[in-house]
């Protein structure tokens, strides 16, 4: 059997359903298989478009993205999707064509050591080097993407290996002699913890995206009602717990709330899930809850201790780790903390000022019409606003760039988030700046009928750059003005095919927001013509701990 | 402080750039890394020596133990034998000669290659020894010198597996 009909086979084996991606010689032998196959291919503008659109189907299924792309400049177009997807753990496996053996090592036309380039931003990735071990290969890039910690796999392909004759031969099971994820909690730790939950007076629990890997959502739920304890999630936590939960004081860190911010900096507890304690959720480490034990749950070692300095460490999967902590805790009243956290929250709630048009009403009046739909999130201010103002009731509602940071990532992530979940509302919060990165694949949108709707926060400056230079460059707003009102989205979406609206001021948005309800089948884009001078505050200065906050002034 | 670790890998194309690879982006400083064979064809033994304090050492041994290809990291800084080997041409004009292989005889050197005004040594031992050997040779002049790095080994029963 041809080795590229095995391999397609192999991908049905493996459960996928579609599969993003450009076609390019060295790839040409499994797309000629795949025509044969079931399995949807969506062809994307740009293999960086693939990628994401491959990360943003994973983040809302929870199952394995796929991508394929072919040699040279397709393999080397998916690297920023590829560490995209490594610095969010999001499962993905990446499937690039290879210029055959002999060539290999011979700069061949569209050569590229694709292997070596991603070697820092994949858990794992393969050159094929032999086709018996083609199916083998493929076989453990599942496994390795979706276990323990996901995250991005690639596996290289060169052309002949791909023509080779093989038998079908799928492996049913696995031995990774250097590979053995762990699960289940020491019990000792899992002790101590306790231990430490009973003694706390002011305990937090602070969630990270791995709650929402290990779809613990429940569990987590359930142990922060069981302590009482109060929840504060990072950028990738959100929808770890409801938001609408009164235990839930959302977003913490850089532009967390205030009295989120408080809460995680006087608690005596902080019990972290699923989190790695990044500087944009810790501010400055060494300021960071001076007066907390920490117990940090995890799946990846080496994420314990690594920034943060941990008391009780627990290496294993969130869901049982946290059942199990629930089943031995017993509630205790701790009223003082609870009217200690309620004050800050009604003293310091989230604000803005209510003058002209501001961006924040739009993602609050997009959160009212649209409350379940799945949001992804460009990179930036209109980041930033949606963690603020748009409040998510499930795990997986809320896509964002988190470690990364990507502008572009939005648009082809809510496009991958819409194809795993047609029957939902999906819609891309995004800046002007960050939706031109990745604009081309609103012709996929538009052939495919994948009616993504955009959100844009338009206001012509790379907003959260010149926020920064507005507050730590004394306003020398070097190169961030990038003029898109003088532009129009609409007419753009109108020439890809799609509707286009634009939105001048706030009495506009509710019924921009009708017309996008009744054209449920269409892509659409809205270009909300917003204040270019609204910034995203509260802010926490970097350097600085997460008390030290710079506040809105209403 | 510097630490010695073993690290049991696949013996596969590509290991050592991962390994070397994930010091280099994490900002972890290699002092020195040796990789041979072991007794089993399919693994590999690095010895590598890393400068750092406690934190790093800890970083160093889980960062490496999350590569696929790792199957066992072992901290041999304590309690180990550590050896590496040493090439040195130095020079050796005839009136010379005999003060210098009488010098590689005290530290159980060997000539290994005699030229007409030069000799290859060969030395193996802890680095101190060879430190202190290099010193002694620069008397005499020295052209080259080529070095191992450091391979370990657990003494007694334990083994770095």
């Amino acid at each position: 059997m041809r080795a590229a009909d095995a391999f397609i086979k192999a991908l049905e084996k493996e459960g996928v359903e579609v599969i993003f991606g450009i076609p390019g010689g060295a790839i040409l032998e499994i797309y000629d298989a795949l025509y044969d196959s079931n399995i949807r291919h969506i062809t994307t503008r740009h293999e960086q478009g693939a990628t994401h659109a491959a990360d943003g189907y994973a983040r809302a299924s929870g199952k394995v993205g796929v991508v394929f792309a072919t040699s040279g400049p397709g393999a080397t177009n998916t690297v920023t999707g590829i560490a995209n997807a490594y610095m969010d753990s999001s499962p993905l496996v990446v499937f690039t064509g290879q210029v055959a053996r002999h060539l290999i090592g011979n700069d061949a036309f569209q050569e590229a050591d694709i292997t070596g380039i991603t070697m820092p931003i994949t858990k794992h990735n393969y050159l094929v080097t032999d086709p018996k071990s083609l199916l083998r290969i493929v076989k453990e890039a599942f496994h390795i993407a979706s276990t323990g910690r996901p995250g991005p796999v690639l596996v290289d392909i060169p052309k002949d290996v791909s023509q080779a004759d093989i038998e079908f031969e799928y492996p049913s099971k696995i031995d990774l002699m250097g590979y053995k994820p762990k699960y289940e909690g020491h019990p000792m730790q899992i002790k101590r913890a306790v231990e430490l939950i009973m003694k706390a007076e002011r305990p937090i629990i602070l969630a990270g995206g791995g709650v929402r890997i290990s779809n613990a959502q429940k569990e987590l739920t359930e142990l922060a009602e069981g302590i009482p304890a109060f929840v504060v999630t990072t950028l990738m936590g959100k929808g770890a717990i409801s938001e609408y939960h009164p235990l839930c004081l959302g977003f913490v860190g850089m532009h967390g709330s205030k009295y989120a911010n408080y809460a995680l900096s006087e608690s005596d507890l902080i019990i972290a899930v699923g989190c790695r304690f990044s500087d944009r959720t810790t501010g400055n480490a060494s300021l960071f809850a001076p007066n907390a034990k920490i117990i940090h749950i995890d799946i990846d070692p080496a994420e314990i201790g690594k920034n943060i300095r941990v008391d009780v460490p627990i290496v294993g999967d969130a869901k049982r780790i946290l059942s199990q902590l629930k089943k031995m805790i017993e509630y205790k009243q701790r009223k003082e903390w609870g009217d200690k956290v309620k004050e800050w929250r009604e003293k310091y709630p989230l604000k803005y000022e209510k003058d002209g048009f501001k961006p924040q009403f739009v993602v609050e009046k997009a959160c009212e019409f649209f409350p379940d739909a799945i949001i992804t999130t460009e990179v930036g201010q209109n980041q930033m606003w949606a963690a603020q103002f748009f409040k998510v009731k499930y795990p997986r509602q809320f896509i964002s760039s988190g470690g990364l940071g990507t502008m572009g990532f939005g648009f082809p992530a809510a496009m991958g988030a819409k194809v795993a979940c047609p029957d939902k509302e999906v819609i891309d919060i995004a800046g002007d700046g960050s939706f031109l990165m990745n604009i081309q694949e609103l012709a996929t949108c538009v052939h495919y009928k994948i009616p993504v709707k955009v959100f844009i926060l338009n206001n012509g400056y790379l907003g959260m750059v010149r926020q920064w230079q507005q507050l730590f460059y004394k306003e020398r707003y070097s190169a961030t003005c990038i003029g898109c009102e003088k532009m129009s989205f609409e007419k753009i979406a109108k020439g890809f095919g799609a509707i286009g609206i634009t939105v001048e001021k706030p009495s506009e948005v509710e019924d921009a927001f009708k017309l996008v309800k009744e054209n449920y089948d269409v892509p659409v884009v809205v270009d909300f013509r917003v204040d270019f001078k609204a910034n995203v505050l509260p802010m926490v200065p970097p350097g600085k701990g997460l008390k030290d906050i710079i506040e809105v002034e209403v | 402080m510097k630490y010695t670790i073993a690290v049991l890998v696949e013996n596969k194309p590509g290991v050592l750039a991962r390994v070397a690879s994930l010091f280099r982006r994490r900002g972890f400083n290699i002092e020195s890394l040796t990789v041979g064979t072991t007794e089993r064809e399919d693994l590999s033994r690095m010895t590598i020596v890393v400068k750092g304090d406690e934190k790093v050492l800890e970083q160093v041994t889980k960062q490496l133990n999350k590569l696929i290809e790792v199957i066992k990291v072992s901290d041999v800084s304590k309690d180990a034998v550590e050896r590496e080997l040493c090439l040195i041409r130095v020079n050796s004009p005839p009136e010379k000669r005999g003060e210098i292989i009488e010098l590689a005889n005290i530290f159980r050197a060997r000539i290994v290659d005699v030229a007409r005004d030069s000799f290859i040594i060969e030395i193996t031992g802890d680095e101190d020894k060879i430190n202190a050997f290099i010193d002694l040779m620069r008397a005499y002049g020295i052209k080259e010198v080529a070095r191992t790095g450091k391979v370990a080994m657990v003494r007694g029963g334990k083994n770095g597996k």
